[in-house]
């Protein structure tokens, strides 16, 4: 293992994009970060420009205004830049998957390296997909 | 060669970086327990540093060369602020005469390289980050003069760091005089604004202007700028205890001294909220100035 992936697994710096969620995940998220699950021990942070990110959070249902703007943003992340798919809306478009406004799901506009299930996930099942991912980028992505 | 290695080891780069971001740490580490958190443990800020220098850089088709010199711009002459600074405590007769007025300068060019930076990436959130820096560098520079005039007078006239110490050995640390106290809380103040920390993180403020100033920078230029920071945390709180608690400098007493006035900006920084740019600059303008210009008076008078 490189220091480099060490160094990418000990410090995940995250931003988060709400493509159209109701909220309810987007609050799960938060919630890591509170007292209880504080997950700043293992150096997650939460911070503002998509050009410092290590991972891109994804909540919510794609529709057609987003899509463009989600492209966008990838593009924008420096590389290696891992994206994770939090919550049922974005890893199959739950209840809207027969809407005419959310075509396609996330996996087919953007390489997924990670799903979170749930309709909001705890806060104990993203750290858990936080704990899969580091696994993840350790066996060489 | 002896330049070089207090430049590159001692008192400059290698200690100074160190030294700046376990303080860092200690920061984030006082703050996460302040909120009932646990924190990152105390190599987090090393990690952060070494991981930016393995990500990608991305430079914005904008004035390219702006855009990747003004960190180490900024860099380089906060590390000689360091040195210097470093030097006149080591050993206060080896200091250059008028040292202090050198140090006021490259203390700013943090603040000066990050305008540079923020305005030549062309980002709109980048360049409303950098007018408030602007601004607040403005607001602070003069209350932060002032007490540093206050410092002077009081230290019989001498502008070197070396004699500032040597007349606090011999006659006790400013911090226990009526003008000294008033200049240490102003230049408190100006410091907390130098190091953009709370509730004078206006630039970088992350839930209005995402990073503000930094919003562009990525990889090995963003890391620059988490040394910036660090060897800002290093440089600005070993200033104060030069010019006002230079009574005892020995290591153990350094050392407690450093950390005092660490946890004094951490504490600080985690029980107030952000200003907006016009009350800081109302906030500094007024009553931090009058402080500082009182304690210019009382020195003044001798007090």
């Amino acid at each position: 293992m490189s220091i480099k992936t060490k160094a990418l697994t000990k410090s995940i710096w995250v931003f988060h994009v709400s493509c159209g969620s109701c909220n309810n995940c987007d609050i799960e998220i938060l919630d890591c970060f509170t007292p209880r699950h504080d997950i700043e021990r293992f150096g997650v942070q939460l911070i503002g420009s998509v050009r410092h990110a290590d991972a891109i959070l994804i909540t919510g249902a794609m529709n057609r205004k987003s899509v463009p703007r989600m492209k966008k943003i990838y593009e924008q992340a420096p590389k290696p830049c891992v994206v994770v798919a939090v919550g049922q809306c974005a890893l199959s478009r739950h209840m809207f998957r027969y809407s005419y406004n959310v075509r396609e799901p996330l996996d087919e506009i953007l390489p997924v390296d990670l799903y979170i299930p749930g309709c909001p996930p705890k806060p104990e099942a993203i750290i858990s997909g936080i704990v899969k991912l580091v696994e993840k980028l350790n066996k060489g992505k | 060669m002896k330049i070089i290695f207090n430049y590159l080891i001692f008192p400059g780069l290698f200690t100074a970086v160190c030294v700046g971001l376990l303080a860092g740490w200690f920061d984030r580490k006082i703050s996460a327990r302040l909120q009932w958190r646990v924190g990152p443990p105390w190599y987090q800020n090393f990690i952060d540093i070494v991981k930016l220098f393995g990500k990608e850089t991305i430079i914005p088709r904008s004035s390219r060369w702006t855009f990747i010199l003004a960190p180490y711009l900024g860099f380089l002459s906060i590390v000689l602020a360091a040195v210097i600074l470093g030097k006149a405590m080591l050993s206060p007769l080896e200091s250059f005469y008028g040292d202090i007025i050198v140090i006021l300068y490259l203390l700013t060019m943090p603040a000066i390289s990050m305008i540079i930076g923020a305005s030549s990436s062309r980002n709109p959130l980048a360049s409303v980050g950098a007018s408030r820096e602007m601004k607040l560098v403005l607001g602070y520079e003069l209350p932060f003069v002032l007490s540093l005039i206050a410092v002077i007078i009081k230290c019989q006239g001498s502008i070197q760091l070396g004699s500032i110490i040597n007349y606090q050995i011999s006659f006790g640390s400013n911090i226990f005089s009526f003008s000294g106290i008033l200049a240490f809380i102003a230049a408190f103040f100006a410091m907390q604004a130098k190091l953009g920390l709370a509730p004078f993180d206006i630039s970088e403020a992350e839930q209005e202007i995402m990073a503000g100033t930094l919003i562009e920078y990525s990889g090995l230029l963003l890391a620059v700028y988490k040394l910036i920071k660090a060897v800002m945390l290093y440089a600005m709180p070993l200033l104060l205890i030069c010019l006002f608690m230079g009574k005892d400098l020995g290591w153990v007493l350094l050392i407690l001294k450093y950390i005092g006035i660490v946890l004094l900006i951490v504490l600080v920084k985690n029980t107030n909220p952000r200003m907006r740019i016009d009350q800081a600059l109302r906030f500094f303008w007024g009553p931090v100035t009058i402080v500082a210009a009182l304690s210019v008076i009382l020195a003044a008078v001798g007090l």
